[in-house]
């Protein structure tokens, strides 16, 4: 492995600024580097051309000494949810196989903007509907991390941002876009020992990025560490009128704010997530957790969240009903797949082409969300919903009054095995429990490493913070990460 | 307001009715996409990411369709809903991208308000009706499809995509056919002196669902019918004629009216079924996500206020006062443009009542003769008032003025230039016309006789005769003081 392919954002953003080595040198040994980990099938479509015609901008704008951007040099990661002009844009679907969109999603062009390159789209859960990354038409991403029991069954990358997680740990690239609806960016970074926040509702735009649930959907960085997060999440917020749900707010410069003395802080310790049976090196964890902060400074108060236990009911309800309404457009009549069998009419072939197009967790989900909204269903599932998503941001309201931040673990178990959980639609959406509730009251939410489990897998902390408090979060993750120790890496077995 | 019955075999029968009026909002841009609203263009040559509904496209609210829906709801003095919402409305068609429309169902813009109606507008004395609007919501509209482009598919354009529509729900107030006419000419009226829709029913600009149901006079409310998209107040009353029939032949024989949705076929004369209720979509109503609620402050509000003209009740009123007969402040203020090509004159410094006078003669004769609207009137209100100016400084007479206009309508020359041309001051000259009334009674002594014994009417005669040989041109008070002087 190349040197420079070890660098994160901040350490290749300096190196490039002070020519320690040139853009185009990092462009390369990434792109090596990915085209070499096609065992992962961490990319469904690999652009190393633009990797490096975004280097050589940066290098030539650096040698004629014109100020560089905030990632200006840094290759990275685009989840294949944004669209991006030019090159394919599936959401892992068959149903948007071969589709270029002509378009660039804000949050993409804000990255391009800021110097960033792009090394190619990554895999992810179809329409970002999963939670291990198996929900993909283009086959499932594998983690790099395996058992330390010498198994070499392949483990989930997490999900639904599962390519971008499994590329970051596999050294592939030092960052990597994420969206989350119901935890896509978290449990994915808790799963492979990465860190990645999912900003305040409205931070990111969700403009040109391909819609799962618009009220939950949010766009975040993925990355090895706290810094690195907080410079890449200041290139891709900022308020875009396309967007009418976008906040029209200065974007905080969350890398210079960076401090991990947490003197004043409260941290909240919600008892209704210490669910009964919870796992023994979780709970384990959270208790570190809660140790570095103290250390930190930080005090640490008890606090209850009443309703959490219906925010995973009321999310895969909410969600859902988004959904099946969002995917309406995808209906074969001008772009994406069309089947048309013969002497087929217009009814015929919306249900040819959204069979053929659409996966079983995608068809599910539909089914789901045009059922909580059929009359005679709407007030019993989706106004019910709604009132559940009322009370749980006001658990989170009521809470801010004795904390400023509340730490819990990120996922309740670490990476399971591929093939594992898929049978059970349930038991896979338990892996949402702790981080659906941010997602519902719209928070800022962060994983960060917390440790290894007994089988060398890594588990992670979760910090989220009051509503544009993106800072506090940051700096707690931060403070977790100085005192964790967490240097694990996964071993190079492809 | 209007008895309307229809006598079936069981005695009479009273019939219901509800529109729902779809009216495009007058606006450069649609609902939530910059792309111009422009009719006629070349298919799919207005259609933005966002109308075609291409992956991560979303809507922005364009405030101006708003504006003008708060404007209309205001014209009719509804309740103004300060906080309102878009929902979606979910259905797969073609020429429908996103897999719905949105709309605003459970929180509309606009809420109750009324509207006075007369059965003919024309008419001061025709009887008033007030019918209650339920709610004004804006909403997005389809793209069209065209069957006729290939012989095995169908082809989509997506122009009208997005296009801004206003829904005006009426209550069940309206119990004819002609009561349904005039509610829709009065609508179509306010929103065209408010500007917030063209109103033009042919290029589909203004279109009406109609709800129909009969029953005895009285008794419980029927089931009800809905005839969709009928594009013309002459179609609607055809329809509404026909479907209130239907129902009560088929109550009469036994049958019962189904609730469905049907279509008006103007060569046939009939409706017909589209679908019925069980066929009917479930629209999976719920707010649209990428959409914040509108929230109205009073800013905006007053805003729409001051920026509402003089509605045509109002206007009506005050031409009263101003002097000019019922009849003509009525006739005057029924149609927007009408009203406003008055207005123009009046602001030209034309008498009110001169001027509406010989506007409803004079230019609606001509007009008429002419086959053209008033928009389309080759003389303009300034050029009316140059006119009109010459006959009321004297320097024409009315007479004159009537060939004057002839020659306007034919060459566009302007009045004043006309008169100097051809000479057709009038003319003041007492010896001239003393002159010309001593040639006329010398030559009518039989006729002078008659009048001096006392037969009055032949006066006229001497004014007809003296005018025709001053050709026109002497001024009608002077032949007449000269001719009453002369005859005795």
């Amino acid at each position: 492995m190349s040197e420079l392919t070890k660098l994160g954002v901040a350490a290749i953003r300096d190196g490039v600024a002070k020519g320690d080595f040139k853009a185009v040198e990092v462009a390369e040994a990434l792109n090596a580097r990915v085209s070499a980990a096609k065992a992962l099938n961490a990319f469904i479509v690999e652009t190393p051309e633009k990797a490096i015609e975004a280097a050589q901008a940066v290098d030539v704008d650096r040698a004629a000494g014109k100020p560089l951007g905030k990632m200006a040099g840094v290759p990275i990661g685009m989840k294949d949810l944004f669209c991006t002009e030019g090159v394919q844009t599936t959401a892992a679907s068959h149903i948007l196989e071969g589709f270029v969109p002509t378009y660039e999603s804000t949050v993409s062009a804000n990255l391009w903007k800021a110097g960033a390159g792009m090394l190619g789209k990554l895999n992810l859960d179809q329409f970002a509907m999963g939670s291990s990354n198996e929900t993909s038409y283009f086959g499932n991403v594998i983690s790099p991390w395996r058992r330390n029991d010498g198994s070499t069954a392949a483990l989930a990358p997490g999900g639904s941002s599962g390519g971008s997680s499994s590329a970051i740990a596999a050294r592939l690239c030092p960052a990597a876009t994420g969206t989350d609806t119901g935890g896509s960016i978290r449990q994915p970074a808790a799963f492979v020992g990465i860190s990645g926040i999912k900003p305040t509702y409205g931070r990111c735009s969700r403009w040109g990025v391909v819609a799962f649930a618009s009220s939950l959907d949010q766009a975040g960085p993925m990355a090895r560490d706290v810094r690195d997060c907080a410079i890449m999440l200041e290139a891709m917020a900022g308020f875009d009128p396309k967007d009418s749900t976008s906040l029209d707010l200065p974007v905080p410069t969350w890398e210079a704010g960076l401090n991990s003395d947490l003197k004043g802080k409260r941290i909240g310790i919600p008892k209704e997530y210490r669910l009964d049976g919870i796992d023994e090196d979780i709970a384990k964890m959270w208790d570190n957790g809660i140790a570095w902060l103290k250390d930190a400074g930080a005090e640490i108060v008890d606090i209850s969240l009443p309703h959490t236990k219906y925010a995973l009911p009321a999310y895969y309800i909410i969600a859902p009903a988004e959904a099946s309404s969002n995917l309406a457009r995808y209906d074969g009549v001008r772009f994406g797949l069309r089947d048309l069998p013969e002497g087929a009419g217009l009814q015929d072939m919306y249900a040819a082409t959204r069979a053929a197009g659409f996966g079983e967790e995608v068809r599910r989900r539909i089914m789901i969300g045009t059922y909580v909204l059929s009359a005679g269903f709407y007030d019993a599932y989706y106004t019910q919903a709604q009132k559940v998503r009322a009370l749980i941001a006001r658990d989170f309201d009521n809470a801010w009054a004795s904390c400023d931040l509340i730490l819990a673990p990120t996922a309740p178990s670490a990476a399971f095995g591929l093939g594992e959980k898929n049978a059970d639609p349930l038991s896979m959406y338990l892996n949402d429990v702790f981080a659906v509730p941010a997602s519902l009251a719209g928070l800022p939410a962060m994983s960060v490493p917390g440790g290894l489990d007994k089988q060398g897998l890594p588990l992670g902390l979760q910090i989220i913070g009051k509503a544009l408090d993106e800072q506090a979060v940051l700096n707690a993750g931060l403070a977790i990460e100085q005192r964790s120790g967490f240097t694990a890496e996964a071993g190079e077995w492809w | 307001m209007s008895e309307y019955r229809i006598q079936g075999n069981t005695g009479a029968w009273e019939v219901v009715i509800g529109l729902e009026v779809h009216a495009q909002i007058t606006s450069e841009s649609k609902l939530f996409s910059g792309s111009s609203t422009g009719f006629g263009a070349e298919p799919n040559s207005h259609v933005s990411l966002v109308d075609a509904a291409m992956p991560g496209m979303l809507p922005v609210p364009n405030r101006e369709c708003l504006r003008q829906a708060v404007r209309t709801g205001m014209a009719i003095n509804a309740q103004i809903n300060r906080w309102s919402r878009f929902d979606r409305k979910n259905y797969f068609y073609a020429d429908l991208p996103q897999g719905y429309q949105i709309s605003q169902l459970y929180h509309p813009i606009v809420g109750e308000g009324e509207i006075e109606v007369t059965l003919n507008e024309k008419d001061p004395d025709s009887p008033t009706k007030k019918i209650g609007i339920e709610r004004i919501h804006v909403e997005q509209d389809a793209g069209k499809l065209m069957h006729d482009q290939h012989p095995t598919m169908s082809f989509v354009d997506l122009n009208r995509s997005g296009v801004a529509l206003m829904e005006i729900v009426s209550r069940p107030d309206i119990s004819s056919p002609q009561e349904a006419g005039a509610y829709l000419k009065k609508l179509r009226s306010i929103l065209r002196y408010v500007g917030s829709c063209d109103g033009n029913m042919e290029q589909g600009s203004m279109r009406a669902d109609v709800n129909v149901s009969v029953r005895k006079p009285g008794g419980e409310l029927g089931t009800r019918t809905e005839t969709k998209n009928v594009n013309s107040i002459r179609f609607m009353m055809q329809a509404i004629e026909y479907e209130a029939q239907r129902q009560v032949d088929l109550i009469e024989s036994g049958g019962a009216v189904v609730q469905e949705t049907r279509l008006f076929d103007p060569n046939k004369m009939e409706t017909r079924s589209m679908r019925s209720k069980e066929d009917a979509h479930d629209y999976r109503y719920f707010p649209d996500p990428d959409l914040l609620p509108v929230e109205l402050d009073d800013a905006f509000l007053e805003e729409c206020r001051v920026s509402l003209p003089e509605l045509p009740d109002a206007k009506r009123a005050r031409y009263e006062a101003m002097g000019l007969t019922a009849y003509n402040a009525a006739v005057l203020t029924a149609e927007a443009e009408t009203a406003f090509w008055f207005e123009d004159l009046l602001a030209q410094g034309v008498d009110a009542k001169q001027g509406s006078n010989w506007l409803m003669s004079e230019l609606f004769g001509a007009l008429n003769k002419m086959g053209k609207t008033l928009d389309e009137s080759p003389v303009n209100p300034k050029q009316a008032a140059e006119l009109l100016g010459l006959v009321a400084d004297g320097t024409i007479s009315g007479s004159i003025a009537k060939q004057v206009f002839e020659i306007m309508l034919e060459t566009g020359q302007g009045a004043s230039a006309i008169v100097e041309e051809k000479g057709l001051k009038q003319t003041n000259d007492t010896g001239a016309i003393e002159a010309e009334i001593a040639k006329i009674m010398a030559a009518n002594e039989d006729k002078v006789a008659e009048y001096r014994s006392g037969k009055d009417k032949l006066f006229g005669f001497f004014v007809g005769q003296t005018m025709k040989a001053m050709q026109g041109k002497a001024n009608p008070q002077i032949i007449n003081d000269l001719l009453k002087k002369a005859l005795g």
